[in-house]
């Protein structure tokens, strides 16, 4: 894979496929990134799972917190990586580790890390790095575009409301037909 | 689009960029969201909202889905993350400023600029503290000469207002690179049909809407477009972007919003705090003007190449500023940086001065006399005696608007008309 620029079957590919997401360096701070990608992704019916050492054992919105990605009870479907890039190849071969493998490594905006790519790589994962998965789901659902943001897609079907409210938008079109 | 990663051509963007069907009724042309507000969902969707931890409406002085529409269709058609539309080209100009600079910082500005900009930077930004400092563009090195440890940006037009006259932009942009300020780049006169400034190195793009993008001289707009380019953490000099938000219980809205965050700074803390926003009904009327304007730039630049040949043989015209004429100072600029033409604005220097100026602005019969350009409709001015009348005269020279000076915004009218329309008004 390219990591300079994703084609969007790629990336909304993954965002329609996985269901679990851990979430390595979350911050409990309401106004820190990781939270607001946290929520959102609930939000959107992802099951998201915190993992941060220093609040291990606690609740946050109803999701317990581990303290390392081997301590989580369930198949994670994607590592989502909130921590400086030089911390992201410990974390890929933690998630290497698991049983079941993940399928995806998600790394957040500036973080990039090509060696751990590589090895993810190697052992069949999808990875995504220097994005993030609140603004990608955002872009492909059209709800980003309501903050005139440039989604760089065009589409002649509508955008599919997700229901439970007015706001909240899905991956698919209209009558539900998902995209890719 | 069948084929998902084909990536767009500028004409299919400036139909569809922003305009997907309506998502509650299946509407195909953009409706007019005509609201004041929108209902949230529940109490924890209007904390979301209102703590920028999820995209959507609350008030459409901070955004609205129509408004939404043209952000999203020029920030594609500019190459830029994200774009933000105002009331006016104006109150564009306030906010981007307030984003950049506090009370005592200063800003690098073109000479050669709209009048209207002139005076808002000489004046009413001075008073804000935000202290403009000229420089020459026929003069790069003047840029250069005028950054200090206070410049927070550089600021010009891409085509210069009133003269037609084209602007330098890689050298500029590799000044403000190297000061690490973003550099500006008006593109009012030009648009991206014309000349697209982010790939000439500018990090933020503005314009008035009014003129050709709107295209019909019906609606007052602006609009802020952010090319993601800047990086405003590197320095720490710009506390609205790299510095946690008080308004927002210490947000930091670059590493939130990584490339598009000047764009939403210039929303949730210009726009929702200062409320120039725009109005829903003039978003739709300038969305379906983009529609037509690779159309329409193309007729006004044929058009205006075709009076500025007439005029620059006619007995009474002394000169024509137009960097589409072959022989004039700008065209090797004019060939770089707008190949398919030189817009549709230009200046004439009549041989009878002052007085000629103001007898031809009364003997037109087709062309309108009033203070705007970019117009379907042929338009003339004498900025000596209105627009620039404010500045003295040496600023009335330096900004190329003289007392011999006629501005003309030539339409889209069939040239042979407008050429005939100007011949009997210079001979009357």
């Amino acid at each position: 894979m390219n990591h300079d620029s994703y084609p969007d079957t790629y990336i909304r590919g993954i965002l329609n496929t996985v269901k679990t997401v851990a979430m390595v360096g979350f911050s409990p701070n309401t106004t820190r990134p990781s939270y607001f990608v946290f929520k959102y992704l609930l939000e959107r019916g992802f099951k998201v799972i915190p993992i941060n050492p220093g609040q291990a054992g606690k609740e946050f919105l109803g999701q317990t917190c581990y303290a390392a990605l081997n301590d989580v009870p369930e198949p994670i479907d994607m590592v989502d990586i909130f921590r400086a890039s030089e911390h992201v190849m410990p974390i890929v071969e933690d998630a290497l580790k698991l049983q079941p493998k993940p399928q995806v490594i998600w790394t957040q905006l500036t973080v990039r890390n090509d060696e751990a790519a590589a090895v993810a790589e190697a052992a069949g994962l999808k990875v995504v790095m220097n994005r993030c998965p609140k603004i990608e789901y955002g872009r492909l659902s059209s709800e980003i575009s309501w903050m005139g943001i440039n989604s760089r897609t065009l589409s002649n079907k509508r955008a599919q409301n997700l229901g439970g409210g007015f706001q909240r938008m899905g991956l698919g079109e209209a009558g539900g037909k998902k995209n890719d | 689009m069948a084929d998902a990663e084909r990536i767009p051509g500028f004409d299919t963007l400036a139909i569809h960029a922003g305009a997907k069907p309506d998502p509650t009724t299946g509407a195909r042309a953009t409706p007019i969201y005509q609201t004041a507000s929108y209902v949230f969902d529940d109490v924890d969707h209007a904390a979301s909202l209102f703590g920028l931890q999820a995209f959507g409406n609350i008030y459409t002085r901070i955004g609205n889905p129509t408004c939404a529409v043209l952000e999203e269709r020029v920030a594609a058609l500019e190459g830029g993350t994200a774009g933000l539309a105002v009331a006016s080209g104006h109150a564009a100009q306030v906010l981007v400023m307030q984003a950049l600079l506090m009370p005592g910082d200063e800003f690098i500005a073109s000479r050669k600029l709209y009048g209207g900009s002139i005076n808002q930077f000489n004046h009413a930004f001075k008073s804000f503290g935000w202290n403009v400092v000229w420089a020459d563009p026929d003069d790069i090195s003047s840029f250069e000469r005028a950054v200090t440890p206070k410049t927070k940006a550089i600021f010009v037009e891409s085509i210069a207002n009133p003269g037609g006259t084209v602007t330098d932009l890689e050298p500029i942009g590799a000044i403000a690179r190297k000061a690490g300020v973003p550099f500006i780049v008006d593109n009012t006169l030009a648009t991206p049909y014309l000349c697209k400034p982010i790939d000439f190195g500018a990090d933020i793009v503005v314009h008035s809407l009014t003129k050709f993008l709107g295209g019909h001289g019906n609606s007052i707009g602006g609009i802020i477009i952010d090319a993601g380019t800047f990086n405003w953490s590197r320095d720490k000099k710009y506390p609205m972007l790299c510095e946690p938000r008080p308004e927002y219980a210490g947000i930091v809205l670059h590493e939130t919003f990584g490339n598009f965050a000047f764009a939403i700074a210039c929303r949730v803390l210009g726009l929702r705090d200062l409320g120039p926003a725009l109005s829903p009904f003039n978003a739709f009327l300038i969305s379906t003007g983009i529609e037509t304007l690779p159309l329409r730039m193309q007729r006004h630049c044929d058009n205006a190449l075709a009076v500025a040949d007439f005029l620059s043989t006619h007995p009474n015209v002394a000169w024509v500023s137009y960097g589409g004429l072959a022989g004039d100072k700008y065209h090797g600029l004019a060939k770089k940086y707008v190949p398919k033409g030189c817009g549709a604005v230009m200046t004439v220097g009549l041989k009878g001065g002052y007085d000629a100026g103001v007898k031809l602005v009364s003997n037109v019969k087709l062309f309108s006399h009033l203070a705007n350009i970019g117009d379907t409709k042929s338009l003339i001015i004498h900025p000596a005696s209105t627009t620039h009348r404010q500045l003295s005269d040496e600023q009335k020279t330096k900004a190329g608007a003289g007392p011999d000076v006629v501005r003309l915004s030539i339409g889209i009218e069939d040239k042979a008309d407008i050429i005939a329309d100007l011949d009997q008004g210079l001979r009357a």
